[in-house]
């Protein structure tokens, strides 16, 4: 499995047109925005969108190392409650 | 003290939760419950709630357990729905079951401010048959920092 698995939360799956997305693994942040569109980079270049990396928080969303068979989720602020 | 957190993809009727949850925590000096519904203003249709099942509920478990550390309780249930719900449908449950009044009322106003501004959900609402994502409120925020 090859993969990184991408998952696109709130408006960000608007942007990227669909919820969840494979790319070639390994990913780092580099890598992150050359993959994605140009709007859709913009927005998680931003500092409103955090990362996590297997459902763990990134403190440092710059710092991401996704290996193969990992899954990084784009989150945007959060509208709950 | 138990804990419940759940999330709910279908309507969730409160009444049934609470009556359970009182019963079984007897001897409680209160009970205070927090339900919160869809709004039926500003022609909003639905209201469409996503989440991310990896850190959502493990994020209100968390949440959870800082509210039981914090206030002196015997019971917290924290109910969350996801999907699409039309107005005066229920989104949200919080009750606490405490020895004494404050304690009761104070977490489930802790929980319902964590719950908007730092759990993991995106809201959208339909109206005019559009969908329109709901930005995060100052208010919110501000409402969290009362606690810290």
């Amino acid at each position: 499995m090859n993969v990184v698995t991408l998952v696109f939360l709130g408006k960000l799956a608007d942007l990227a047109g669909e919820s969840v997305r494979e790319v070639p693994a390994p990913l780092d942040w580099n890598g992150l925005l050359t993959l994605c569109e140009e709007p859709l980079a913009i927005e998680i270049a931003s500092e409103r969108v955090k990362l996590a990396l297997d459902g763990e928080l990134l403190a440092d969303k710059t710092a991401l190392v996704a290996p193969a068979g990992s899954e990084v989720a784009l989150l945007p602020p959060v509208s709950g409650g | 003290m138990s804990v419940t957190v759940q999330l709910f993809e279908t309507a969730f009727p409160p009444a049934a939760l609470v009556g359970p949850f009182t019963r079984a925590h007897p001897g409680f000096g209160g009970v205070c419950t927090f339900v919160g519904e869809v709004r039926g203003e500003n022609d909003v249709e639905a209201l469409e709630l996503t989440h991310y099942e990896r850190m959502t509920l493990p994020g209100m478990e968390r949440l959870a357990a800082l509210a039981e550390q914090r206030f002196d309780l015997m019971g917290l249930l924290i109910v969350h729905r996801t999907g699409v719900m039309l107005p005066g449908e229920p989104v949200v449950l919080v009750s606490a079951c405490a020895r004494h009044r404050r304690g009761a009322i104070d977490a489930v106003d802790f929980c319902m401010d964590h719950l908007k501004a730092k759990s993991w959900f995106w809201k959208r609402e339909k109206r005019a048959g559009e969908w329109h994502w709901i930005e995060p409120r100052a208010e919110d925020h501000a409402a969290l920092a009362r606690w810290e």
